[in-house]
């Protein structure tokens, strides 16, 4: 018998939902639990990231210089672009959970997709922008000698200055922010494969939405590291 | 299906106990049974503490002569790192939240489980994949930078493997550590029985609740902080190591914003395991109740914000040290609150002097003296003079060791019964908790007093005329150790097919934990209960030593 018949032969019992663990007395209960659990998880993660927020200002106080002349090398407007990308996946993701709320099982599968392939789009950007400063020599720390080229791509006031030294500062910095927000995109992108897996299967619907709406949540702190990490390394002169 | 098979299909039988009713290493590696994993946790940190003990002996040794008696210098350092490591990342963080309290905490709330148990049991492998990580840096020649593992030294070039494995080592037990915060938290605000309101909680659940607010808020920062530590060993980002640009004191401000509030994720449970004993074992319900719950939530919040006080010495503005002493002598105020609420529950009360109970009133005195000597170094005019000396390394001693060792003991032979269904053997109890005593104040007396003259910490060789007092404290380390060898002999005795079978009530306590049988069934309780008040031992009623207590309306069945 395949799990889904298994499943419905359950439910045609009127048997409690196959996904309410053993430990909690209801659905409701599972879900508000669930929810909390994550919220705190959550505030971890901000407390995470919260430690490079402070080196970036650290560095930013004792090395305002530099870091005037580093954010030349960034592209304003691959990070606008990765902005509105990300920002769109967010419009999709919280349209899953209302999707999964109202058992709409077509439209679920659709913003789930959706958010993956926004995902995706976010990352091929980000790959881009990290081959382009990789090739032309603009690594983090004591890896850091950009490229003749893209020296003389900079904008005229730039140019026209000495490359400072400890000019990997920034570049670490970028590259650890960026880098760990990537790998947090990395696992949002696998945890709505396994969301599109599990909707494929019709296991999301009215009763049930507690993964669709978790990840969502997860997703939205994504999306908020990267609204406070676009204006800090591209735009701040 | 034959009636053999229907019986093996069926769920585990109603009503066995949570020990015998699967079997097998599988079944205890994969249970996503809260009691299953306190007891791995317990024999994990346990076997972590034994580690660390010998690191400790062999330092204590080495320190018997002046020139150093017994490893070379470079090993010594090896030694005294490691001691401070492992004791403090896999025994005294983890200890008493991780092993009791993952036992504990759903029993006394009156759930089947903690909210989260499959995230609990992943906690439970991180933890252990930590450990083993720790233990790899014996095989990769070892680690020499002190626990604090500060740069630039920490992170040079010429630093091997050793530094890399703490480093992932720590990374991986502080994301067991949030995980079991987060599932604490949201098991105490969701699962709490019927009935039972937020001031009807133990108050080692409000311990728990703190302890918890500091590992899901404060462990991701050090999280962080070592894994920049990491990649800036592997390729020099600028940010820690001055030779690139980068600033080593950031590493410090990190690495005290987790390390001292994880001074509280140690003490705040310890504290919540005396707040039960002294008042079971007191027969008088807990004076302060309030009082004391909020303290630990004031603990918790206030230890946010005093770690500055590690870096009195590291350039700090004098302003910045002025607020940071300032907030570390606020935390006095609520320590000295619970203080004085045990010792009015003890007041006029009927005192039995058992085992948890010896150990809480050793906790009282050594925490008493922990306390007060942390003002000294609280204080910016006589932190300056005693920084770095044995007065700082007998201070946390006296918290670390005498206070959390010392009530985790007091914890574990409270709940021995109920975790094993076993009584430990009483006299052996008491030996053990004299000899800790005893032990524990010879080891670490003389520390405070070759301090107070001028001994630095952390060197292999020390000046002439501190010998004796450092030999009187290698021979307490002795004695301690010895204590701890009754401790453990007494309970694991207990386990022997001849131990004497706990009641289900065995101190006349009033908690949920003590309704359930010992050991408990998988799924806890056989019927719901309800809540009720913690400390109200008004209806329970002593039958025998074999039977324990019962409440009235059971006695009258």
């Amino acid at each position: 018998m395949s799990g889904d018949a298994a499943r419905e032969a359950r439910a045609d019992a009127a048997a409690p939902s196959p996904y309410l663990a053993h430990h909690f007395p209801s659905m409701a209960a599972q879900l508000e639990t669930s929810k909390l659990g994550l919220w705190l998880f959550l505030g971890s993660e901000v407390l995470f990231f919260s430690g490079l927020f402070t080196a970036y200002g650290v560095f930013r106080a004792n090395h305002w210089a530099l870091f005037h002349y580093a954010h030349h090398f960034l592209d304003w407007r691959m990070g606008a672009l990765n902005t509105v990308v990300l920002v769109s996946s967010n419009l999709t993701a919280a349209w899953s959970v209302r999707s999964a709320q109202l058992g709409d099982r077509r439209g679920l599968l659709r913003n789930l997709a959706l958010t993956l392939v926004l995902a995706s789009v976010f990352l091929v950007v980000k790959y881009f922008e990290y081959s382009h400063k990789l090739h032309n020599g603009v690594g983090w720390g004591a890896a850091c000698h950009p490229s003749a080229e893209i020296l003389a791509s900079l904008p005229d006031a730039a140019r026209a200055l000495p490359v400072p030294r400890d000019l990997g500062v920034f570049f670490s910095v970028y590259y650890v922010m960026t880098g760990l927000h990537g790998i947090h995109v990395l696992v949002g992108m696998g945890l709505y494969l396994w969301l599109l897996t599990r909707a494929s299967r019709g296991h999301f619907g009215a009763g049930y939405y507690v993964p669709v709406d978790a990840v969502a949540l997860y997703w939205h702190l994504v999306d908020l590291i990267w609204i406070f990490l676009f204006p800090l390394l591209y735009l701040i002169g | 299906m034959t009636p053999a098979e229907a019986a093996l299909a069926a769920p585990a039988v109603a009503g066995e106990s949570y020990l015998t009713h699967r079997r097998g290493v599988r079944s205890w590696l994969f249970t996503l049974d809260h009691k299953r994993i306190g007891i791995m946790y317990l024999a994990l940190i346990s076997a972590c503490l034994l580690l660390g003990g010998v690191f400790a002996l062999v330092v204590r040794l080495h320190l018997w002569s002046p020139g150093g008696a017994l490893v070379s210098n470079d090993s010594y350092n090896k030694m005294f790192t490691l001691h401070g490591a492992v004791m403090i990342f896999l025994f005294v963080i983890p200890g008493i939240p991780s092993a009791l309290g993952n036992f504990v905490l759903p029993l006394q709330v009156g759930a089947k489980d903690v909210a989260f148990p499959r995230v609990n049991l992943l906690s439970f492998w991180l933890f252990c994949a930590g450990a083993v990580l720790f233990v790899a840096t014996l095989v990769a020649g070892g680690l020499d930078t002190g626990w604090t593992l500060y740069p630039p030294y920490s992170l040079e070039s010429s630093r091997g493997l050793g530094i890399l494995l703490a480093l992932s080592g720590v990374f991986l037990a502080g994301f067991s550590s949030i995980l079991t915060g987060v599932n604490f938290i949201a098991t105490i605000h969701r699962m709490r029985a019927p009935g039972m309101g937020w001031f009807d909680l133990p108050l080692f659940l409000w311990a728990l609740y703190a302890t918890g607010i500091i590992q899901i808020f404060a462990t991701p920062v050090l999280g962080i902080t070592v894994a920049l530590g990491f990649l800036e060993r592997l390729f020099h980002l600028g940010i820690f190591m001055p030779e690139y640009g980068g600033d080593p004191v950031l590493f410090q401000h990190f690495f005290w914003f987790y390390s001292h509030p994880a001074v509280y994720i140690m003490i705040l449970p310890a504290m919540g395991i005396v707040s039960e004993v002294v008042s079971v074992f007191s027969r008088k319900p807990i004076f302060g109740y309030r009082f004391i719950a909020m303290s630990s939530i004031a603990i918790a919040v206030i230890g946010f914000f005093v770690w500055g006080h590690h870096m009195f010495v590291s350039g700090q503005s004098r302003w910045s040290n002025l607020v940071f002493s300032f907030l570390t002598l606020l935390v006095a105020i609520p320590s000295a609150i619970k203080t004085f609420n045990w010792l009015a529950t003890m007041y006029k009360g009927a005192i039995v002097l058992k085992t948890p109970m010896l150990y809480v009133l050793s906790f009282f005195a050594i925490f008493g003296v922990g306390g007060l000597t942390g003002l000294f170094l609280g204080a910016l005019a006589t932190d300056i003079p005693l920084h770095d000396t044995y007065f700082v390394v007998a201070h946390f001693h006296f918290v670390m060791v005498g206070a959390v060792m010392i009530a985790f003991l007091a914890g574990l032979h409270y709940w021995w019964p109920k975790l094993t269904g076993r009584m430990y053997d009483e006299r052996t109890g008491i030996a053990s908790a004299i000899l800790v005593f005893l032990g524990f104040n010879l080891t670490f007396i003389p520390q405070f007093l070759v301090g107070v003259a001028g001994m630095p910490r952390r060197y292999a060789t020390y000046a002439a005329r501190f010998q004796g007092m450092n030999r009187l404290s290698t021979v307490g380390a002795f004695v301690l150790t010895l204590g701890l060898g009754f401790a453990l002999y007494g309970l694991l005795a207990s386990l022997r097919r001849s131990g004497a079978r706990a009641p289900a009530n065995p101190w006349g306590a009033a908690t949920l934990e003590w309704s359930a049988a010992s050991p408990p069934i998988t799924e806890n309780f056989a019927v719901p209960p309800l809540g009720r008040r913690p400390y109200d031992y008004n209806g329970l009623r002593k039958v025998s030593d074999e039977a324990g207590w019962v409440g009235v309306e059971e006695g009258a069945r």
